[in-house]
């Protein structure tokens, strides 16, 4: 058991995919000579070589493409995107084609890719660099999505995604990129669409994923101090979604706040509320309400960047309206 | 070196008539399928449908000079391109059919023809979309060092589209191999090269990439087309991808939606200057000046190709459509390898 940062965790389930396994290759902007922009990557180059370390151009339509491309052919690409605005330029590789070829050639091919991302605001990264748009990507059946919480997670996340037959679209939360965790020796691996109970408690059921988990495990503790028990409940992967763990937990406390980063309309939290009505209206106490970024392109100065987006005290508070 | 015509032996030859034959009827009965058809069993329906007829030259051609273990990989006008790498025509006519003995099973339809058992990856209907595909492919064999190379056509309107420009840059970083064949039919749905390209001339735009820029070959002449495909993939196994073009040209409009080109004399004119070029004569007199007395082998193979294209209609028509569980099959591998239980 040694304690490493989600950086370093996610550093070490890709140079265990890539001992393990040579067909695992990286492609991306920056992740070779220079390091990686987040350093995720950090002396890979060194260790593994060009072939299997590839710079690219800035060219996101073909990195998810050509990445694509290998896959379909037999390797086991990770692509990275050096932020997940920039996957947008690559919208159509990801959605139109790595997603979708499977089901369109009826199983002919198979797209076993990983395309990582770091993703969430920065500080005042400004409106087109503060993008933390999974649920997006998990409109689309295909595609699987997972954005890890913390440096546990996201080791054993990440070489299941790797081992995965599916296109996946992996995001890393840049905050937490220096946030440790212990992490064990021995291998594990956390399967895709297994959601996870972070704390338990009666009194409220607080769903959330990525940076969110961290916001309402706070906000849990203030609230066990006013003897308030909330159960935080960690959805990891945004597709395919296991609502199972969080049923359960709605059905003994019935009530429910949805902690995202993200922006309310049309949303993870929209989802979520969505399904708890469908398959448990008989266990509300209370309307589902949701924590959010603020629904504006978000600014670059401070105080009202903060102003915009969710924290552990807003957390707190949509709690308690639906006590 | 590139093969020489004298090199090509009858049987080649008459097998690619037999081939190109093929294709302009099987065309031309989609043709009739989806606008002539009055049984509704029969009929080839839906919006999008297109045709290669006149180009049947470039696509055999190019196809004939990839080795059994290289690639080929397209756009939405697959026909084809299917049918010359070998695979069945039934099952190409029962995707256009959408039926569950189709290609894609009836999923992917007359856009997306694949079949992996020939290295055929796919038609692609998302401009541009198939191109960094195809780098990949090339990256694999690369890779793995297996010495396979790929094809890749590229319309003269995909050029213009950012997957184009990116793909191929990558390609060349990476010396990949690849051939981008440029299919040059002056056309893009309905905008001409030079509406729609500061540099029409296509193969000029390999310097840019520092490129090999390949030769522009005659697209209605399939010797010609199959020759330098296979002296450029030959390149490209070694060095690193090639821009190459065949010109050619779309006896029909750009898809069954197309109404303009009936509409347009201009065009007509242009149509029929290069009908006068028609891929099939092209080949037809060049075996006649090589071999006395083949007509009555030819028209044999002409009968042959209509059965053939017979059969697929039939075939096609008594397939069974796809049901529920096809609809709900294959959005993802089943999620059950091994580690879940390591
Ligand atoms: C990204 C994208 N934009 C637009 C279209 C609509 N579209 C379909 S085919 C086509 C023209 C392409 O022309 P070209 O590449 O020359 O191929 P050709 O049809 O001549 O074989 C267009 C604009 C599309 N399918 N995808």
């Amino acid at each position: 058991m040694k304690n490493l940062s989600m950086r370093d965790a996610l550093r070490a389930a890709l140079h265990e995919e890539m001992i393990r396994d040579e067909r695992v290759f990286l492609m991306g902007e920056e992740i070779g000579k220079w390091q990686g922009t987040h350093r995720v990557t950090r002396g890979f180059y060194e260790e593994f070589g060009a072939e299997r370390v590839r710079d690219t151009p800035i060219s996101e339509m073909a990195i998810a493409g050509v990445a694509t491309g290998a896959a379909m052919a037999g390797l086991r690409p990770v692509a990275e995107m050096m932020t997940i605005n920039f996957a947008f330029l690559a919208f159509d590789a990801i959605i139109n084609h790595a997603a979708k070829i499977h089901y369109m050639f009826n199983g002919q091919f198979t797209v076993p890719l990983v395309v990582r991302a770091a993703t969430g605001w920065g500080n005042q990264a400004t409106a087109t660099h503060s993008h933390t748009p999974e649920p997006i990507w998990a409109h689309f059946p295909g595609l699987i999505v997972g954005c890890p919480s913390n440096a546990y997670d996201a080791k054993g996340m990440l070489k299941a995604a790797i081992r995965d037959e599916n296109p996946i679209l992996f995001t890393e939360v840049i905050a937490l990129y220096p946030k440790p965790s212990p992490i064990p020796d021995e291998e594990y691996l956390i399967p895709i669409g297994e959601s996870a109970v972070k704390r338990e408690g009666d009194d409220v059921t607080i769903v959330s994923y990525g940076r969110g988990v961290e916001w309402s495990l706070e906000a849990a503790e203030t609230l066990a101090k006013e003897d308030i028990q909330a159960e935080v409940i960690d959805i990891r992967w945004l597709r395919p979604l296991d609502m199972s763990k969080t049923l359960a937990s709605f059905k003994k406390t019935n009530r429910c706040v949805v902690v995202e980063e993200s922006l309310p309309h049309y949303s993870f939290g929209s989802e979520i509320a969505a399904q708890l009505q469908e398959a448990a209206f008989d266990y509300m106490d209370a309307p589902v309400k949701r924590v959010s970024a603020l629904d504006v392109p978000l600014p670059y100065a401070r105080d009202i960047e903060l102003m915009a987006l969710p924290n552990a005290q807003k957390v707190v508070q949509a709690v308690k309206e639906v006590l | 070196m590139a093969t020489k015509i004298e090199s090509l032996t009858k049987e080649t030859l008459l097998e690619w008539y037999r081939e190109i034959v093929l294709i302009r009827k099987f065309e031309n009965m989609c043709h009739h399928l989806y606008f002539e058809e009055k049984d509704p069993a029969r009929k080839i329906t839906g919006v999008y449908l297109h045709l290669a007829t006149g180009s049947e030259a470039t696509h055999v051609g190019a196809v004939k000079a990839l080795g059994v273990d290289d690639h080929v990989i397209t756009a939405y006008r697959d026909h084809g391109i299917a049918i010359a790498r070998g695979v069945d025509p039934n099952r190409v006519m029962a995707e256009m059919m959408g039926k569950r003995t189709g290609t894609s099973g009836g999923k992917g339809g007359s856009m997306h023809l694949a079949d992996r058992s020939v290295n055929f990856w796919g038609g692609y209907a998302i401009v541009g979309g198939h191109v960094p595909l195809g780098v990949g492919i090339a990256l694999k064999e690369k890779y793995v060092k297996s010495g396979s190379a790929v094809l890749c056509f590229v319309g003269d309107g995909a050029l213009n589209n950012g997957y184009f420009h990116e793909a191929a840059n990558m390609a060349q970083v990476w010396k990949l191999p690849i051939v981008f064949l440029i299919e040059n039919n002056l056309v893009g749905m309905g905008t001409r090269i030079e509406e729609s390209s500061g540099q029409t001339n296509p193969v000029k735009r390999a310097a840019g990439y520092g490129m090999k820029e390949g030769p522009s070959v005659d697209g209605q002449n399939i010797v010609e087309v199959y020759e330098a495909v296979k002296a450029e993939l030959d390149w490209s196994r070694e060095n690193g991808p090639v821009l190459m073009e065949s010109r050619t040209y779309r006896f029909e409009g750009h898809g069954v939606s197309d109404k303009q080109f009936d509409a347009r004399d201009d065009l007509k004119g242009e149509l029929a200057i290069w009908e006068a070029r028609d891929p099939i004569n092209v080949l037809a007199d060049h075996i006649k000046k090589k071999y006395k007395n083949i007509d009555d082998e030819l028209a044999k193979l002409d009968t042959e190709a209509t059965q053939v294209v017979n059969e697929a209609v039939e075939y096609a028509v008594n397939s069974p459509a796809p049901d529920y569980n096809d609809l709900i099959a294959n959005v993802y591998v089943a999620l059950t390898p091994e580690y879940r239980t390591r």
